[in-house]
């Protein structure tokens, strides 16, 4: 069989190239959408001075925060920092180095690592912060930024149905950043609450080509953590 | 007598035309949302990745893989869709969003919004503050008008860091509605009582009354 076989048993034989001193790119949007299976890996196998790609690199001491309590994390690129006091202290004392990416800017950036674009022209943070010592550019009489892309050694994700091949469907708020840090990594490691076998999934349904995808486990359990529960009354 | 914080919320909804697709910020902006009946046709936008973003789940109804850009429970609409970050952002920054109401901590009299970050103070990022400033069609501040100390909060050039520049159309406070015109404020609306002797005192440039 000359295809390759990207179904594994769990995280444990995908993340096994991890290395010290790596970048991992992360979905997910903060406590929502979070490949906790390979989250948990990361921990156990215990490498250390990673780079973190992540819109929020956990929250409230939970997801990607596990990583930053056993100090296995240096640096981060982020958008928000906000719930999240691990990296805020973290940050504070000088123990991890932290980049603020604006958050379409950052989805932008990881995308473009994925596609091929050496960098892009964005009107976002033009006169802010974080233009500083970056490339300004009149194009059409309005000013941008240009913005360089984002890669990583792994990449790991959560989907909702995977197949054999690496395909996969995302399910609602959960998608947001997991197909673009997909595309952007050399090892990109996929959980799935649900394995489905080959052509079970209709072509039209797919979210994210399996081409992006290196390794696919179904993992069952997922603790799917909640931030702020907030409801209303039933009328 | 000065607005209150519902009043301010209920002024802010009133900035939303019919039909339109809004993004509201995190803080006051949320509770703009109470305010937009079925009848409206508003299609809600949350940065995250929803378009079409419905109110609270009813108890028993909570999803958690379904939650807005401030990371609280939340529904979909009947048409709602879902989306990755990319694609959320290129509506932004695309134009496709008609009107964004984002919190302040400062604007100047030329449209440049601070909402981000306080030196000294322990940041929390931008998220997606700057992309929504920069890219929504239209931008309404809903802000206090000045710190409890009584620093302005309408200036005359920032203080704190810029969110993006030149970007505000509107503010909302609770002394009225001001419109950054260039080298003043042109004051559209003012709370019932407040005169303009004191919002003159209580902003931190030239104001102009219609």
């Amino acid at each position: 069989m000359s295809e390759k076989n990207k179904v594994v048993t769990g995280p444990g034989p995908a993340l096994a190239g991890l290395r010290d001193g790596m970048t991992v790119l992360a979905g997910g949007f903060g406590l929502c959408g979070n490949a906790e299976f390979c989250i948990a890996e990361i921990a156990r196998l215990g490498p250390k001075h990673l780079t973190i790609i992540s819109n929020n690199c956990g929250n409230q001491g939970q997801g990607l925060a596990v990583l930053l309590k056993q100090r296995q994390v240096d640096r981060v690129i982020c958008s928000f920092i906000g719930g999240n006091p691990d990296l805020a202290e973290q940050y504070a004392a000088g123990q991890v180095k932290v980049e603020l990416s604006p958050q379409g800017t950052l989805a932008e950036r990881i995308r473009a690592g994925g596609a091929g674009i050496a960098g892009f022209y964005t009107p976002t943070g033009v006169g802010t912060l974080v233009a500083e010592g970056k490339e300004t550019r009149e194009i059409e009489g309005r000013r941008y930024l240009l913005e360089k892309p984002l890669r990583g050694d792994y990449a790991i994700v959560r989907a909702a149905v995977g197949d054999p091949d690496g395909n996969l469907r995302f399910y609602r708020t959960a998608r947001a950043f997991n197909p673009l840090v997909a595309m952007a990594a050399n090892v990109t490691v996929a959980e799935v609450d649900r394995l489905v076998g080959k052509g079970q999934l209709d072509p039209d349904d797919i979210h994210l080509p399996g081409v992006f995808v290196d390794y696919v486990f179904e993992a069952h359990e997922h603790e799917n953590p909640i931030e702020f529960r907030t409801t209303r009354a039933r009328p | 007598m000065s607005w209150s914080k519902e009043d301010m919320v209920r002024r802010a909804a009133a900035e939303i035309v019919d039909g339109q697709v809004v993004n509201l910020g995190i803080g006051m902006p949320t509770l703009v949302a109470n305010h937009l009946g079925p009848e409206r046709g508003v299609m809600l936008h949350s940065e995250n990745g929803i378009l079409g973003m419905g109110p609270f789940p009813f108890e028993g109804a909570v999803d958690p893989q379904v939650i807005n850009a401030g990371k609280q429970t939340v529904t979909i609409l009947p048409g709602g869709s879902v989306f990755d970050s990319a694609l959320s952002f290129a509506m932004i920054r695309g134009g496709h969003i008609d009107l964004a109401i984002l919190g302040g901590l400062e604007v100047a009299k030329n449209g440049d919004l601070a909402n981000w970050t306080v030196p000294g103070k322990m940041t929390t990022g931008m998220g997606g503050a700057m992309d929504l400033a920069a890219g929504a069609r239209r931008v309404v501040v809903l802000q206090t008008h000045a710190a409890k100390d009584g620093t302005p909060k309408l200036v005359d050039t920032l203080s704190l860091p810029p969110t993006a520049l030149g970007c505000a159309s509107r503010v909302i406070t609770e002394l009225g509605v001001f419109d950054p015109a260039g080298d003043h404020f042109r004051c559209v609306e003012r709370a019932p009582g407040i005169e303009e002797a004191f919002i003159q005192q209580m902003t931190g440039a030239p104001v102009r009354f219609v």
